[in-house]
């Protein structure tokens, strides 16, 4: 029963919203479905708190490694939660100056506008910087020539990385763009790899994906693949 | 005498509004929206002959500010007037600007309605009203334009369906191997022997994205195998209901292998919403807790290489899999095997050897038959296109032209 439930359900919603696409005056509800979710998603946002700070309190109880970070963790999540539920410093509406609670709990000047511009926003920031060095060594691993399929990549990536210097272009400046020679100038290599390669390749994947997101949903629908549920 | 001046004043300043005063646009037809709810109309009428796209110029630039040598007041826009049954009184519904000929008027009811349209020129004055013309909104309980999709979804859905029942029916086969897919036995072996902890991220998008599901799927197999090597499994969350959903899906795992008792609900926890609040935790735990196996199966954005590099610093053997065409390239460079697009969504089916599930794979090889006849007929007719008329927008010409649009936008809902 307790499979039998949500597969059922799932699968009357599933089939009436794949019905509802060909069904002009029951397309919208496929809008009150994404709704319902976002009910859900409230309640569940709820859980999920709930479990940080269980998680982190945990971990503090028992010394665990890095159980500071879970005392850093818990400290700003309930100060963040504090200042914006109680709207610290937030200024009140234009149309509502007599009720200070008024405004948004984002607008400009108040305590959790800024925790966000000035401490999230450059954590963030600072985690997605470190994006450059990793592709840079993730590069440095992946084009090393050592076979046939590598030495191409290598060549290839080379390659759109000259033409996509503001030089690179300089290096073929010879050949005319007129002349029949003129698909071997770097930046026209570079487009071709671009736009025929890369999109060739990402739209074969991108069929396949189509197609497997149908069979995954099918199966779901059907009952077939029960594993999301726990087992077969 | 001075009321001669007066009205001589009057006549003369009415003549010169009168002089001013643009052409209305003509011709307004009034029709039914295809393929809706019953909820619009679809007008169209022919621009006024003071609109400065009939003589060429971009009626863009028909401002008070840039006006077009040719026109002295060109038209700037156009104002679309309703009068609902019943009603006596015209009401203002929307504008177009200045070149557009045509309006949806949408939110209504199965009534009729009558329209209007005026011109209005760059010194803002109006023209006479158009002709009026009415419309019903009529229901359409078929979007007719989605049909031929339609019947290409049941061709590829039935296949899948069809070989479902054969194989339930006994008959074999045969699915090739799947690298990614086979070392994951290898990975959570590792992780045992080694004494150190599997971890799975299950992606950064909610459970209602396609590849979360299967990332789940794929959970349950690999905490089978946890549970039957006892092997420890972590798994971090982006969002609530995905926490939720996996704890149940590694409960249920836990259980069919046998072993309840080793199940740990805190092992499946959210940490953050956040993208990159939820990195950092993530690559916090990998460099001090060091797992041996790491798992990607989801969607993902420019976490990928984050979590790769970092995980392949700690020397952790790692698999992924996803559907977002953007981050494969940085989960092929940096882990040790890698699910491209269909092997993801195949990945369930494969570990779980049920013949139902490896059905569905043959019927995705329908699918596939079905779209590489399309790509050929739709690439041997625009070359051929192209060369017998060249066309515009890369779409060929004539009845190909048709036929390539047919292609695309019926067959392939685009």
């Amino acid at each position: 029963m307790k499979r039998l439930v949500p597969i059922v359900i799932a699968s009357i919603v599933g089939f009436v919203l794949i019905l509802a696409k060909f069904i002009p005056p029951i397309q919208s509800w496929e809008e009150n479905v994404v709704l319902w979710f976002d009910i859900l998603a409230v309640f569940a946002f709820v859980l999920g708190g709930g479990n940080l700070i269980l998680n982190h309190l945990k971990k503090i109880s028992d010394r665990q490694a890095g159980w500071g970070f879970s005392v850093i963790t818990l400290v700003a999540f309930l100060g963040t939660l504090t200042v914006g539920l109680l709207k610290i410093g937030v200024p009140p509406n234009e149309k509502y100056l007599d009720y200070v609670w008024s405004g948004d709990y984002q607008a400009e000047g108040s305590a959790f506008w800024w925790v966000f511009s000035y401490v999230y926003v450059p954590l963030a920031s600072t985690m997605f910087a470190t994006l450059a060095f990793y592709i840079s060594s993730a590069a440095f691993r992946a084009f090393r020539a050592n076979n046939i399929e590598a030495s191409l990549l290598l060549m290839t990536a080379l390659l759109v990385l000259v033409a996509q210097t503001s030089s690179g272009p300089m290096l073929t400046d010879f050949i005319p763009d007129d002349s029949s020679y003129a698909i071997f100038k770097v930046e026209n290599i570079k487009g071709m790899l671009v736009n025929l390669f890369n999109t060739l390749g990402t739209r074969a994947i991108m069929i396949g994906i189509a197609l497997g997101v149908v069979s995954t949903s099918l199966k779901v629908l059907l009952g077939v693949d029960q594993s999301y549920l726990g087992g077969d | 005498m001075r009321i001669f001046i007066t009205l001589a004043i009057i006549i003369l300043s009415g003549g010169t509004l009168l002089a001013q005063q643009p052409t209305p646009p003509t011709n307004l037809k009034v029709a039914d929206f295809v393929n809706d709810a019953g909820d619009r109309l679809q007008l169209t009428w022919n621009l006024s002959e003071d609109d400065p796209a009939l003589d060429g110029s971009d009626a863009e630039d028909a401002s008070t500010e840039d006006v077009p040598a040719e026109l002295d007041n060109p038209i700037i826009q156009y104002r679309i007037d309703r009068q609902t049954s019943g009603d006596s009184e015209f009401e203002e519904v929307g504008t177009v600007d200045a070149g557009i000929d045509e309006y949806v008027a949408k939110e209504l009811e199965q009534q009729k309605y009558t329209f209007r349209v005026i011109a209005i020129a760059a010194d803002g004055s109006v023209s006479v009203p158009s002709e009026t013309a009415s419309g019903t909104p009529i229901v359409q309980w078929i979007d007719k334009s989605k049909i031929a999709f339609g019947i290409f979804m049941l061709i590829v859905c039935g296949s899948v369906v069809y070989f479902i029942e054969m194989a339930k029916a006994g008959r074999t086969l045969n699915v090739r191997k799947i690298a990614g897919l086979e070392a994951i036995e290898e990975a959570v072996g590792r992780a045992t022997e080694m004494g150190r902890d599997c971890l799975f991220v299950p992606g950064i998008q909610d459970i209602n994205d396609i590849q979360t599901v299967a990332g789940i799927t794929v959970l349950s197999r690999v905490a089978e195998l946890t549970a039957e090597y006892d092997a420890g499994l972590d798994v971090p969350t982006t969002r609530s209901l995905v926490m939720t959903t996996a704890r149940e899906t590694v409960e249920g795992a836990y259980t069919a292998a046998g072993r309840p008792d080793l199940y740990n609900p805190d092992n499946i926890y959210y940490l953050t919403d956040e993208q990159f609040g939820f990195v950092a935790a993530v690559t916090g735990k990998m460099v001090r807790e060091k797992p041996a196996a790491c798992f990607y199966m989801g969607a993902f954005y420019a976490e990928s290489l984050i979590f790769a590099e970092t995980a392949n610093t700690v020397g952790a053997i790692q698999i992924a899999g996803t559907a977002m065409p953007s981050q494969l390239p940085f989960f092929v460079a940096a882990c040790d095997y890698v699910l491209i697009g269909e092997e993801f969504f195949a990945a369930s089916a494969y570990l779980s050897g049920e013949p139902q599930q490896l059905g569905s794979l043959k019927g995705q090889d329908v699918g596939k038959f079905i779209a590489a006849i399309f790509l050929i007929v739709g690439a041997v007719l625009m070359t051929v296109g192209e060369f017998i008329s060249p066309g515009s927008e890369g779409e060929g010409s004539g009845m190909f032209r048709e036929v390539i649009l047919f292609i695309k936008d019926g067959l392939l809902g685009n």
